[in-house]
């Protein structure tokens, strides 16, 4: 029994050691100096950033395949051919690369990349690696709306439990209140002789409802609370004539920013080309599509508008949803590019959204409160500098947007 | 007692008694409205229907106003790479409308262009626009041009049409028939070569040239004198003394755009320039060189050969002429001498012996090689008038069979016009290019309109050696074809005009550089920089020979010391010119520089004239009179112009016309129909005519009525002796006497109890400084303002209503003879008056944005606000146009929008269809009715300039944001920046000028504007 187990345990001594060594030597010819450093790494980000991404994602199958563990797939030396020149692979006979260029026939060759050096090469394939390790985040984490259009920041069911429980509350003290005075009453009725005439008036008194309704005070109140629901419903209902909080017109193509730009995680700059450099953030024209569109999904039947303006060159009339009044002039690029603000900041959480609304009120009110508590971008541009010196000479509180006129009526109007 | 008792009745109807009267006297508050209705049951609409209606169309209306409409956003299908929506795109390119030349810069947004900037790479104009330079953008997006081909004015296929063309021409040139282009100047060398092209396929064709405008007299003269056919090239900035007889170099004459920056150098004057040129002026009509010289003389237009001739002899020069001598004239012969070589000369004339006599006097005072170039010479006025006049003759004996026109309308601009007309209908084959249906283009049988020059490939070659490139801004608008790829078609030159240009360019220009080896490179950076300059060496010398005696003779014969007749001198406006934009609505706006008046002509008497005819004019009700020359007469309006000659009449050409568009048709008179012609050369001068006044009274829209400045101090002024000697002569300050500290400034005692918002401006201070000195009123500023700011056109009716919107105005101020010091009440009136030969200042005035605006206290709804940015900020949303600022501006130059001026074809310029909105400028609102409106100080521009300094991370560069009318003045009289930035040039110039020539208009009253000028500085013995 012993020898067998010793018999055993050998075995599997041998066969760790041999895993481990083949293990030891897969990886060390499969990652040998594939960095782990994070400035590699980011690296890696930025040129994937720049380059890959309009046809890989790490995750999900886009135009090109999904690049997760393509490290195991395929060995180093093979992928740096391949990204240099993906062509002369295939035109090698590669068995690997022609599978792969069976497969993805319609969206084509992959374009080459010989300016890479090999060193990039690697830290795009850290980043790659490093990604593929973390689970796939499918919800884009926009930042904290400071002024979230409904309600403040606590749950208004909450509220309601809270509210209810306190009515409760209040009506059970009203019945205890109303059993005291009626017990008091009977005990007194029972010994009217300890009471004097004054007190007895008290006792005895009815309570009288008709004169409380003709009473000037009960009247006054009564009107004043009817002309003042009256008045706050039409004031509130006036003033919210041409707002679109929440407008969702239904578009020519029904485009998902939820699958573009949540799940595919494609740039808002990469359509809306505007939104760095001018006033408007432009809405993408037909050629942006068609750069992808022209190889994915070509036979969709929900693109057949796009192909038809493509083809006959008439533009597509998408429905605006964010209409501001034209006496107001709005910058996307102050915003975005100099301010350094997020698009979700105003647009909402954007990349969950299947069909566009206007999350913001998008007011004059809106506008100016964000004016109001905005933190001025001033680090690092020269435009500021002493502007923020002379600021913070004179006060503590950080340099806001309306200490540099941004409440001034010429800001957006002339 | 009945019978006894009187009975009154009402009316008939009582005393008949009428059943409908006795029902009605009964029923005294009848309860219908009184509205005519069907329904006579119920006598009209009862009360609660009507209060239903109401009701319920007051409810329909809030109701359809909940509705927010659909809007749609259209994007590019392919975006062009270049261009991106919001993002202005800006192409150097060349305004020629065949009189004319600027380097531009034209600004275009989403492909469509709408503002005109001046070009600095070009040493010609230097970064100058003129007024018709501005306003030329409008004229693209003008409905009545002609949209296609038409044939006997009906539209036609522009192949047809060039069959048929074709086939006729080639007729023609088999039979020998004479074929004749009558072109207007032409400086574009490719064009030229196109021209040849097409005479070398049809050899019978002629090409003749003409100038509405001639200036003939002078390329005449130089061919006599020195055998060179051509107007020279001035240069006024090397000019100590400037003589002119007649020339209004500042406003119409020749390259003004280029002479306005030469003289404006030598006007300057600073801490280190303590001179300036001396400047006299003999002319007939105040002009704008008038308004501007130090001396100025009325002359007749029958004295000018002879003052030009006593000149000449006060000049050492001796001619057989008649005495004659007039003011002024020794004393500028005194300055010319001392500065031989440092002076010029120059004269409006048209009269060939006239121009000999300048010439001699230039070349007696040495001027050629100096300030005159015949070297590298003008392109301009190459109008042949005796070629012209040749054809007229041919065409009235039907020589003549084919015509073509292009860029001219002689029959209304040309003294014969109507025998060219009756004409016309005899020649088998006539074409015209002209863009628009006018006088000449209507009579034609084929209508081949050019584009537009925004729309077409443009090189020019103003002066010898200077070229200049333009590319198209935008495309086509209507189905029209440029003039030289027509005329290549027809030559069967199978070309396009784009790739022709290249080619000339590469063949013909590109070796007279040797910066660049590639042409493409070279192609580029002309393109790009919209011009390339090559000069020649101007050195060479001139010799002058003529026999002053063949001069002599003649202008002893024809001009006379003392003339007992009226005589005439015609004229241009600085605005509608000689007439072919006159369907420009900003143009016709456009207020005179010196007679104010819009949207007319008239003409302009003596004040002695009007004494005589007992005539009082106020607020432009006028009367008319009836001018007869020869035996054509003409009724137009009059208009007392100080300054005018005595027994002279002025009548200004560009108005008049009867076949143009729904602008000018029918606005004014035909002055070109008072041409002389003098030897075989247009005159715009007559010697004899008779002038009647009428009884019938007539408005003109005049935008300024006030004639002096009545004793005030809103202009300073000094002479250069006395500036000289004190920096600050010519400044006054108003001093109050105060019980603790005696006589202070007014202006260092304020209602605020500190100064508002100097702690706060720690950013910018935008202000800005104007050269009352160099300002020499052209108005450039104006429609430069105009197009920025989307100011509307109202119309001549509400400028009579001084109700006109432009935002910037320039205010034209004439000395008076009586003691301003006397403020009695008969000494006001006399103090309006102004002098029979006035001095003039002009003085731009927009918003001063005051530190303490009068207008922002007083606004109930906190409309106009101030920023800390020194900018006195106008909201339109939120104004409810009480006009209480207007009302308290002490500067009057806040505008109200009486009505609204877009969408509206009571007002039927440009905004009221779909076309001309595409001038409007997108960054800037359209204000509604109702609200009040004024100069923003651009603030369009210093918002898009701060955001290009914060986008590049820096602060913004001074001169990189400029106002569109510091932009577009000629002189850089306007100096726009950021007082608080120490080393802008407004900063440094407010350091320099503090305590010498700057002042603050009505500083008196406190209000502390941002707006600063500097005084005007005259260069006499006072």
């Amino acid at each position: 029994m012993l020898s067998k187990n010793k018999q055993y345990s050998l075995h599997n001594y041998l066969l760790i050691a041999l895993f481990t060594a083949l293990l030891s030597v897969s990886s060390l010819f499969a990652q040998g100096d594939i960095p782990t450093d994070d400035a590699s790494i980011n690296n890696g980000k930025v040129l994937f950033e720049n380059n890959c991404k309009s046809c890989h994602a790490v995750h999900e199958k886009v135009v090109g395949p999904a690049l997760k563990g393509i490290l195991e797939r395929q060995k180093l030396p093979w992928l740096i051919n391949w990204i240099h020149n993906p062509q002369k692979v295939i035109s090698s006979g590669d068995p690997y690369a022609t599978k792969l260029f069976a497969e993805y026939k319609t969206a084509g060759v992959m374009s080459g990349f010989p300016s890479f050096k090999d060193d990039e090469i690697k830290s795009i394939l850290a980043y790659i690696k490093k990604e593929g390790d973390t689970l796939p985040d499918s919800v884009v984490k926009g930042p904290e709306n400071p002024n979230p259009p409904t309600g403040g920041g606590v749950d208004a069911g909450f509220i309601n439990i809270v509210l209810s429980g306190f009515i409760a509350v209040m009506i059970l003290i009203v019945i205890t209140l109303a059993i005291v005075i009626s017990v008091l009453k009977k005990y007194l009725a029972q010994n009217e002789e300890l009471l004097t005439e004054s007190e007895k008036y008290l006792t005895t008194q009815k309570f009288d409802f008709n004169a409380i309704f003709r009473s000037t005070g009960f009247r006054f109140t009564l009107i004043f609370l009817l002309i003042g629901t009256i008045g706050k419903t039409s004031v509130d209902y006036l003033t919210s004539i041409g707002m679109q909080q929440g407008y969702a017109p239904k578009q020519p193509i029904p485009f998902s920013h939820k699958l573009h730009a949540g799940k595919y995680k494609i740039d808002c700059n990469y359509c809306h080309t505007g939104v760095r450099i001018s006033k408007s953030a432009n809405i993408p024209s037909a050629n942006i599509c068609m750069n992808c569109h022209s190889q994915i999904k070509t036979e969709s039947p929900k693109l057949e508008k796009l192909r038809k303006s493509w083809a006959t060159g008439k533009p597509i009339e998408w429905v605006r949803v964010h209409n501001l009044p034209d006496l107001a002039y709005f910058n996307h690029s102050q915003h975005v590019n100099v301010a350094g603000l997020e698009c979700q900041q105003c647009h909402g959480p954007i990349e969950k959204m299947e069909v566009v609304q206007q999350y913001s009120p998008l007011t004059m009110g809106w506008c100016i409160n964000c004016h109001r508590e905005t933190v001025v971008k001033a680090e690092g541009n020269a435009y500021y500098d002493k502007l923020l010196q002379a600021h913070n000479k004179s006060s503590k509180e950080p340099l806001h947007v309306k200490d540099i006129g941004g409440l001034e009526c010429s800001k957006c109007h002339y | 007692m009945s019978g006894l008792e009187k009975k009154y009745w009402k009316g008939i109807e009582e005393l008949e008694n009428d059943p409908q009267f006795v029902k009605n006297s009964m029923n005294e508050f009848p309860e219908y409205l009184p509205i005519l209705n069907k329904n006579e049951e119920t006598g009209g609409t009862p009360r609660r229907d009507f209060l239903k209606l109401l009701g319920f169309g007051v409810a329909a209306v809030s109701l359809a106003a909940c509705e927010t409409p659909v809007k749609k956003a259209i994007p590019y299908v392919n975006k062009p790479e270049d261009v991106d929506p919001t993002i202005a795109n800006w192409y150097a390119s060349s305004f020629f409308d065949g009189v004319e030349y600027n380097s531009i810069l034209v600004k275009t947004r989403e492909g469509r262009p709408i503002k005109i900037e001046g070009n600095k790479f070009s040493s010609v104009t230097k970064g100058g626009t003129s007024v018709r330079a501005q306003a030329s953008v409008l004229s693209l997006y003008d409905t009545e041009r002609l949209k296609g081909f038409l044939e006997a004015g009906k539209p036609a296929e522009i192949n047809e049409v060039d069959k048929k063309i074709i086939a006729q021409l080639k007729e023609q040139a088999v039979k020998g028939g004479q074929i004749r282009l009558v072109t207007s100047t032409i400086i574009s060398p490719s064009t030229k070569a196109v021209i040849g092209d097409f005479v070398n396929t049809y050899p019978t064709t002629k090409v003749i040239t003409y100038d509405a405008i001639s200036y003939a007299g002078i390329v005449k003269a130089n061919q006599k004198s020195f055998g060179k056919s051509a107007i020279p090239a001035y240069d006024f900035s090397k000019a100590e003394v400037i003589v002119s007889f007649g020339a209004d170099f500042l406003g119409t004459w020749l390259s003004y755009t280029e002479y306005q920056k030469q003289y404006a150098v030598t006007r300057k004057l600073g801490k280190s320039k303590k001179s300036m040129s001396r400047h006299y002026q003999f002319e007939t009509t105040l002009s704008l060189a008038g308004a501007n010289a130090d001396y100025r003389t009325a002359i007749k237009p029958s004295q000018e050969g002879l003052a030009l001739a006593s000149l000449y002899k006060a000049l050492g020069g001796s001619i057989d002429t008649p005495s004659f001598t007039a003011k002024y004239i020794d004393k500028a012969a005194q300055d010319l001498l001392k500065s031989k070589g440092k002076s010029l000369v120059v004269s409006g004339s048209n009269d060939v012996h006239v121009q000999v006599l300048v010439n001699a006097i230039n070349v007696l005072l040495e001027n050629y090689g100096s300030t005159i170039d015949l070297n590298n010479f003008s392109n301009l006025a190459q109008g042949n008038d005796e070629g012209f006049n040749a054809f007229v003759e041919e065409l009235k004996q039907g020589l003549v069979d084919g015509v073509i026109f292009y860029n001219v309308n002689p029959v209304y601009s040309h003294p014969k016009g109507a025998d060219i007309k009756e004409a016309l209908k005899k020649v088998p084959l006539t074409i015209s290019f002209a863009t628009t249906l006018d006088e000449t283009s209507s009579e034609v049988k084929f209508n081949t309109p050019d584009h537009h020059y925004l729309e077409s490939w443009v090189d020019v070659e103003p002066k010898i050696g200077y070229y200049g490139l333009g590319q198209p801004t935008i495309t086509p608008i209507y189905k029209t074809r440029q003039f030289q790829e027509s005329l290549l078609r027809w030559a069967d030159i199978n070309v396009d005009f784009y790739t022709y240009i290249r080619t000339y360019w590469k063949s013909n220009i590109f070796g007279k550089q040797n910066n660049y080896a590639s042409f493409d490179d070279f192609w580029d950076r002309s393109l790009h920089n919209g011009v390339f300059e090559a000069p020649v060496d101007s050195t060479s010398a001139v010799s002058f020979s003529v026999d002053l005696s063949e001069t002599a003779s003649a202008i002893s014969s024809r001009y006379k010391v003392s003339n007992s007749t009226l005589e005439l001198a015609i004229y241009q406006k600085a605005g509608v010119g000689n007439g072919d934009a006159a369907n420009n609505p900003w143009l016709q706006e456009f207020p005179d520089p010196i007679t104010k008046a819009t949207w007319d002509n008239y003409l302009t008497i003596a004040p002695a004239l009007a004494a005589k005819w007992n005539l009082k004019i106020s607020q432009g009700n006028t009367i008319k009179a009836v001018l007869k020359v020869g035996n054509q007469t003409v009724t137009v309006p009059v208009l007392v112009q100080p300054g005018q000659a005595q027994d002279t009449v002025g009548l200004a050409v560009g108005y008049g016309r009867e076949v143009a568009g729904k602008v000018a048709k029918g606005v004014g008179v035909n002055a070109y129909k008072f041409v002389d012609i003098l030897e075989g050369v247009s005159q715009l001068a007559n010697f004899n005519v008779t002038v009647e006044p009428t009884t019938e009274t007539y408005q003109i829209a005049q935008t300024q009525t006030q004639q002096t400045i009545m004793g005030r101090d809103i202009v300073q002024e000094s002479v250069l002796d006395k500036y000289i000697k004190n920096p600050a002569a010519g400044r006054k300050t108003v001093t109050v006497h105060t019980p603790d500290k005696g006589e202070v400034p007014a202006s260092s005692l304020s209602l605020w109890s500190k100064a508002k918002w100097d702690e706060k401006r720690t950013n910018h201070f935008w202000g800005m400084v104007i050269d009352l000195n160099s300002c020499i009123g052209c108005g450039s500023c104006v429609i430069s303002c105009q197009a920025e700011n989307n100011v509307p056109v109202v119309g001549r009716d509400e400028v009579s209503n001084s109700r006109d919107m432009h935002w910037i105005r320039i205010d034209r101020y004439y000395s008076t003879d009586a003691n301003t010091e006397d403020a009695s009440i008969g000494n006001l009136a006399k103090m309006e008056e102004a002098s029979a030969n006035p001095r003039v200042v002009f003085q731009p005035m927009m918003c001063q944005h005051c530190n303490n605006a009068p207008c922002e206290t007083v606004c109930p709804v906190l409309a106009t606000t101030h920023s800390t940015e020194g900018l006195n900020q106008m909201t339109y949303n939120r104004c409810i146009g009480t006009r209480y600022c207007a009302n308290n501006c002490p500067y009057k130059v806040r505008r109200f929008n009486w009505f609204a001026y877009y969408e509206n074809n009571n007002f039927d310029y440009h905004m009221n269809n779909a076309l001309g909105k595409m001038v409007l400028n997108p960054d800037v609102t359209v204000r509604a009715r109702g609200v009040m409106e004024k100069c923003s100080m651009c603030v369009q521009r210093i918002q898009e300039g701060k955001l290009n300094a914060k986008k590049e991370k820096r602060r913004p560069i001074d001169g990189e944001i400029e106002t569109a009318c510091s932009q577009s003045c000629p002189t850089e009289a306007i100096v726009f920046g950021d007082m608080n930035d120490t080393e802008s040039k407004i900063s440094k110039l407010m350091a320099e000028e503090k305590e010498a020539r700057m002042f603050q208009v009505l500083d008196e009253i406190n209000t502390r504007p941002s707006v600063s000028y500097l005084t005007k500085i005259r260069n006499l013995i006072a």
